[in-house]
């Protein structure tokens, strides 16, 4: 008589053999491997006993207190979505806030109260709108520069569809600070871009080699540090009151 | 609101209804998780990433398969490389040190003795150390397999493994938990 296998023994014990009936037979018939099989069983009832540490039923909701700001980028774009999914109008708006940078350089303000508030309305809302943007950029080159180096493949789907995402915007932002003169601002676009392109044409899993030429293209450019200079000048900008603003103006 | 109802609104990018998910969802993927990695900071690494990444990609979630079942796939994956990386870093610290093992090797052929290993606390360190003998891939493929009762097909999909890589995973894992526990369990009962 041929003995049963330790192979079908396990596949057994899972429930997915595919001759249960007659394994059970040869079972019942044979003592060595039904000893065998109750060895088997003994181990594999034993591995049951490895504690797990309880969580209570509060654990979901401090799971997502600690993942909640995490989110936050991603969230925020949302409120924002009218404005990122109106190029035409960030372009306008860009173009108007860059070009008044330019000019109150060159010369004093001519505008009225009225046309200074909105325009600082305006201005408001174009530095929430690139600040998101540049912090969306800035997570995903550090979640590239801070991936994990493996032998395997590595998902960055998520990773290229954000870069996907932010191209279009990228672009016009360049182009805009481009075409009124701000040259600081579009040469940091401009790496930025590049590197978008980069990883939007990657492939959805890249193998470690693939994760180091893109990290190298980061930290070539000091892109990332670049992209968080940029991005808390833009934030300082947004939290300053608009009254000094307008003073900071005037002296210019 | 159901929990069909949750996932078509975190799909529409419902914040609440992700909260939902991630409250319902947290204790299963923990138990997963501490199972895969065998220490708690690893676990609640794995449980965070799990749902960070569960959001970015929720939109990819098609309901032909289960959402925890999904859910799994991430954690598991995720795990899987944890368990790499973590495996990596001691093996580079451990040739820094000189020391250069065979990881069969380290399972014990035998059993301390009865008078050494009392049954209960000790039974179950063994069970975790056995458990730590696995290679990343066993390990992931048996806890799915025998804590979580899905099964190889679902595994082998899971892991992007395939059926026959995923059974002799865990023909490898059972092997490796029986030369390590056999001679405990057989001397304690």
């Amino acid at each position: 008589m041929n003995h049963l296998s330790e192979e079908e023994l396990v596949l057994f014990y899972y429930g997915e053999s595919r001759e249960a009936g007659g394994i059970e037979q040869h079972l019942d018939a044979c003592q060595e491997c039904r000893a065998s099989f109750r060895a088997l069983q003994l181990v594999l009832n034993t591995v049951d006993s490895a504690p797990v540490p309880e969580r209570d039923a509060l654990y979901g909701e401090a799971v997502w207190q600690r993942i909640e700001g995490r989110l936050g980028a991603r969230r925020r774009k949302r409120s924002f979505a009218w404005w990122i999914w109106s190029p035409a109008m960030a372009a306008l708006v860009l173009a108007a806030f860059l070009a008044g940078r330019l000019s109150h350089r060159v010369e004093k303000p001519v505008a009225t109260a009225s046309n200074q508030n909105t325009q600082q309305v305006r201005e408001r809302i174009l530095l929430v709108a690139v600040g998101d943007h540049l912090e969306r950029s800035q997570m995903v080159l550090a979640e590239l520069s801070n991936a994990p180096d493996q032998k395997g493949k590595l998902d960055i789907s998520g990773e290229r569809q954000m870069a996907e995402e932010l191209l279009d915007d990228n672009r016009l932002y360049r182009q805009t600070a481009r075409t009124t003169g701000d040259t600081a601002v579009a040469s940091v676009l401009d790496d930025l871009e590049r590197v978008l392109i980069e990883i939007a044409h990657s492939p959805s899993e890249i193998s470690g080699d693939q994760l180091a030429e893109l990290r190298q293209q980061i930290e070539n450019h000091g892109l990332l540090f670049q992209v968080r200079v940029l991005g808390s000048r833009v934030r300082d900008e947004e939290s300053q009151p608009v009254s000094e603003k307008r003073k900071e103006r005037e002296k210019a | 609101m159901d929990a069909g109802g949750a996932i078509e609104r975190a799909q529409s990018g419902d914040s609440d209804a992700f909260r939902l998910l991630v409250e319902q969802h947290s204790r299963v993927i923990f138990r997963l998780a501490f199972r895969m990695t065998g220490n708690e900071q690893d676990a609640e690494d794995v449980v965070q990433e799990t749902f960070l990444r569960a959001y970015k990609r929720i939109s990819d979630y098609e309901a032909r398969a289960s959402f925890s079942t999904w859910l799994y796939r991430i954690a598991s994956n995720y795990a899987l490389d944890l368990i790499r990386s973590r495996r990596r870093h001691e093996e580079k610290r451990e040739r820094g040190s000189g020391e250069d093992r065979d990881i069969l090797q380290t399972i014990p052929e035998a059993s301390p003795g009865p008078e050494r290993m009392a049954y209960g606390g000790q039974v179950k360190d063994r069970v975790n150390a056995a458990l730590d003998e696995l290679t990343a891939q066993e390990r992931t493929a048996f806890v799915l397999r025998h804590f979580e009762g899905l099964s190889i097909e679902e595994i082998g999909r899971t892991l992007g493994t395939g059926a026959n890589a995923t059974k002799h995973s865990i023909f490898r894992a059972v092997q490796k938990l029986r030369r390590s526990l056999q001679p405990v369990v057989g001397t304690a009962r």
